[in-house]
């Protein structure tokens, strides 16, 4: 039996949205989130009774955020990385917004395989499949990237999901 | 995992916002619901395409009712609170005593034969008027059906608005109701005083 779909959007929102901003920017993660969730609604209730949700929410926002990515490419953007600016996440150091900033400017597939494995705690193998590549592959993308985080961001520990 | 922060909760809650609308304008909105407060605690309101569908008092627990409408109707269930702006104003206006009755498209879908068609003579009970279970079989052409009367009444799928609080044993006693006999005392001395 499927759960209402509104407890799909209050369990998972925020772990969708972590994953759209490390992907893209503040406005185009908004759009992302927004239409990962009408589209998961469309699906909802044809989604296998076993599935995992999160995995399942992670592969649409992934897919959704390269779909942002492909239409900017059509419409290039002027800047194609953004200057300092005031932080739009709110007083930076008081939540994990601004190691998730530090995430975003990792290469695509460390970023990718941090976000789904710390945010969507995914195994290796879930993230492979997303990815691509193999599960070793995904496990050192990972690790490379959580060595770069340690350099550029003395304050990255461990926190959530262990390693 | 990590906790929500605040600036976190408050741009999911215009992303949320925005959802309803997009979901509504794609007609992926099975179930529409919000939770109203009222003299009688926190109620809660879900409505289809077709109408308000369910009324449920705190003591069936929300969460509860919301398993069973993914179940019985659709998992497209989504909290969108303005498709049910004319069924809060109503009831709003009802417990100020201002409204004697609703005018809502409803859905009865949730019951089927008898209880369905008994709810659907209960609002032939008029404000501020009692029947006895008896008189309620009467009135829909089975007096001997007494009994299931009184189940259809137990089991109607939208308390206050349909109103089963207006139906009392012969000797004039309460009955039972969904949502606990104080309610519907409350709801009788209300139409009693307005």
């Amino acid at each position: 039996m499927h759960s209402p779909f509104e407890a799909v959007v209050s369990q998972h929102g925020a772990t969708v949205l972590r994953v759209c901003r490390s992907l893209l920017d503040t406005h185009d993660a908004d759009d992302a989130w927004s239409e990962t969730f009408l589209s998961a609604m469309r699906a909802y209730p044809k989604l296998p009774e076993a599935s995992n949700v999160e995995a399942w929410l992670v592969t649409i926002a992934r897919r959704k955020a390269l779909d942002v990515h492909r239409a900017a490419k059509r419409n290039p953007l002027p800047i194609a990385e953004l200057p300092d600016s005031p932080s739009e996440l709110g007083v930076p150091g008081t939540s994990d917004a601004e190691l998730w900033q530090h995430v975003a400017r990792l290469p695509k597939k460390q970023r990718l395989s941090i976000t789904l494995r710390y945010l969507a705690g995914m195994s290796y193998a879930e993230i492979a499949a997303v990815v691509g590549g193999t599960e070793a592959a995904a496990r050192r993308s990972s690790a490379d990237g959580l060595k770069k985080l340690r350099t550029h961001y003395q304050e990255a520990t461990t926190k959530g999901a262990s390693s | 995992m990590t906790t929500t922060s605040p600036e976190e909760f408050a741009a999911l809650e215009l992303l949320h916002q925005k959802l309803e609308q997009a979901a509504t304008a794609a007609d992926l909105v099975d179930v529409a619901y919000r939770v109203i407060d009222s003299p009688l605690g926190k109620l809660l309101l879900a409505a289809t395409p077709a109408g308000l569908v369910r009324v449920a008092f705190a003591n069936e627990n929300h969460d509860l009712v919301l398993e069973q409408l993914a179940a019985k109707l659709s998992p497209r269930v989504l909290r969108a609170p303005r498709q049910l702006d004319p069924a809060a104003r109503e009831l709003d206006e009802y417990f100020e005593g201002t409204r004697r009755a609703f005018d809502l498209p409803l859905d009865l879908s949730l019951s089927k034969g008898f209880r369905q068609l008994v709810q659907q003579h209960l609002p032939e009970i008029g404000y501020g008027q009692t029947r006895s279970y008896k008189e309620m079989a009467e009135m829909v052409g089975n007096p001997q059906a007494v009994r299931a009367v009184g189940t259809a009444c137990a089991t109607n799928p939208l308390p206050v608005v349909v109103p089963c609080h207006r139906v009392l044993r012969t000797d004039g006693s309460l009955g039972g109701y969904i949502g606990g006999l104080p309610a519907k005392t409350a709801l009788l001395e209300l139409e009693q005083s307005a």
